[in-house]
């Protein structure tokens, strides 16, 4: 086996294109799971176990089905009920959804973490509900739970390329059709692993960035 | 309490003239079990406008829980709480909302809110709650930050602050509210030894230049003594005996007083 240099420049055009799909999945995922994760906690918080209830259920079962199977069926099941979303926007959702019923639970310990005489001094100073959670609680919840989450964000990235299943063009896609076009499999495919790497390991210098920025 | 109300009494007005005097705390048939533990016993009492109370008592005798239960932070399993002539319990959510306005409360912990700088953690609530604008707000509370000797750290946060310093933010935070009734629970047992003095000497001021009435839990006794104008010994979720400090502290009448005093002082 031989290493060829011209395959990785060749190939260099294609992994741009399925770079900015991986990261545009990365993003817009992140942003859904840890917008739906929040949603969810609240939720399940409400006074009504009718709220409670089905969500604890609809979370619970997102949480433990795999991913690719959910894939599967908001692609090729929805537009069957008349829903029909670009492949890309499908697997944002999907990952989104799958990953919010994670960061749920991280969101939980962090509002569990805030220590209760926070709830009474607002109680005391009677700031109404939603002021208390906006400007007390979940400030200092979200903050110690940046970590946490920023796990769920490198989790994420390496779960991006089961997107490739409903035709969407990520890394690994990419890395696919050139492969099969050229028969050369060594090259993109190593390309794309230190692709995923670099990608990891500057997600990971932004996350502790912004924890120094919060936890101060 | 309208949101313009001074703090500091008003010379011109004679002293006792409206806020002193009436009766502006009830507690009626007061119960409160945790489990199969009765924290309160029936417990009926009542203060009057403008005096300073001082709860004493072993721990677990309940004195703590009643601050808890004026502050809402609690509820009574049996009984009738009212605040100036206002039902606090039983009452629906809203107007509890309202009596809760005319109280404060400083804690052990002091529970200043971490994330926000001393100045926001004074102005948050009279911004929300009182509806003061931003400006008003914070001139209330930069005069109420000199008054307690902490002008200077406007910008900090919390928890660049010593203990002492973080109480009388915590202080400040509750006048800024203008409560008629001030609660403070054990306000100087998490403090260190050095930096009791200086809280209490700011209380001491509160207590004789404002009108406020103060409910306070406390073991130092000096201070019960300085500034109550009663004192309430507490055991077992009852009140045991009552009666000005000097009674009290000097002359009490019953054993079990005796017995808790000479083992605190």
């Amino acid at each position: 086996m031989k290493w060829d240099w011209s395959a990785v420049s060749g190939f260099l055009p294609q992994l741009w294109d399925g770079l900015l799909v991986t990261l545009q999945a990365l993003v817009l995922g992140s942003l859904l799971s840890f917008t739906l994760g929040l949603v969810w906690t609240l939720l399940m918080r409400a006074p009504s176990r009718w709220v409670r209830w089905p969500v604890g259920v609809v979370t619970e079962f997102v949480r433990n089905t795999p991913l690719l199977v959910q894939l599967f069926f908001l692609f090729y099941v929805l537009p069957e009920w008349g829903l029909t979303f670009s492949a890309l926007a499908t697997g944002v959702f999907a990952i989104g959804l799958h990953y919010s019923t994670y960061t749920m639970q991280v969101y939980r310990a962090g509002i569990e973490a805030v220590p209760v005489g926070q709830w009474e001094a607002a109680t005391a100073l009677n700031l109404p509900r939603s002021r208390t959670w906006t400007a007390v609680i979940l400030p200092q919840a979200i903050r110690r739970v940046v970590p946490a989450l920023g796990n769920y964000v490198i989790a994420m990235l390496k779960d991006t390329p089961l997107l490739m299943v409903i035709t969407v063009l990520e890394m690994l896609g990419r890395a696919r059709l050139f492969s099969q076009q050229h028969f050369q499999f060594t090259e993109p495919l190593t390309v794309i692993g230190v692709a995923f790497i670099l990608i990891s390991y500057l997600a990971s210098l932004l996350l502790r960035a912004l924890e120094r920025r919060l936890v101060r | 309490m309208s949101a313009e109300t001074p703090l500091t009494k008003d010379p011109d007005t004679a002293p006792g003239a409206e806020r002193t005097g009436g009766e502006l705390i009830r507690l009626a048939g007061v119960t409160k079990r945790f489990g199969t533990n009765t924290v309160l016993d029936h417990l009926d009492f009542t203060v009057d406008a403008g005096k300073h109370v001082t709860l004493i008592g072993p721990s677990g005798s309940g004195k703590t829980t009643i601050l808890r239960l004026l502050m809402t932070l609690t509820k009574p399993d049996e009984g009738v709480i009212t605040v100036d002539g206002q039902t606090l319990f039983p009452a629906p959510d809203r107007e509890v909302r309202e009596v809760r306005k005319k109280i404060g409360m400083v804690f052990q912990q002091f529970n200043l809110f971490p994330n926000m700088s001393v100045l926001r953690n004074l102005t948050e609530a009279p911004v929300r709650v009182l509806g003061l604008s931003r400006d008003e707000a914070e001139q209330r509370a930069r005069e109420l930050l000199d008054l307690v000797g902490l002008a200077d750290k406007c910008d900090a946060r919390p928890a660049m602050l010593s203990g002492g310093q973080q109480q009388r933010v915590a202080i400040a935070r509750a006048l800024a509210m203008r409560p008629r009734v001030l609660l403070l629970d054990e306000v100087t047992s998490a403090l260190d030894p050095e930096l009791v003095a200086g809280v209490l000497d700011l209380l001491r001021d509160i207590a004789r230049s404002t009108d406020i009435t103060m409910l306070c839990v406390t073991h130092e006794m000096g201070f019960a003594r300085d500034i109550s104008d009663q004192v309430l010994m507490f055991d077992s979720g009852r009140v045991i005996e009552s009666g000005s400090p000097e009674k009290i502290f000097s002359d009490p009448e019953r054993e079990r007083t005796r017995e808790f005093l000479s083992a605190v002082l």
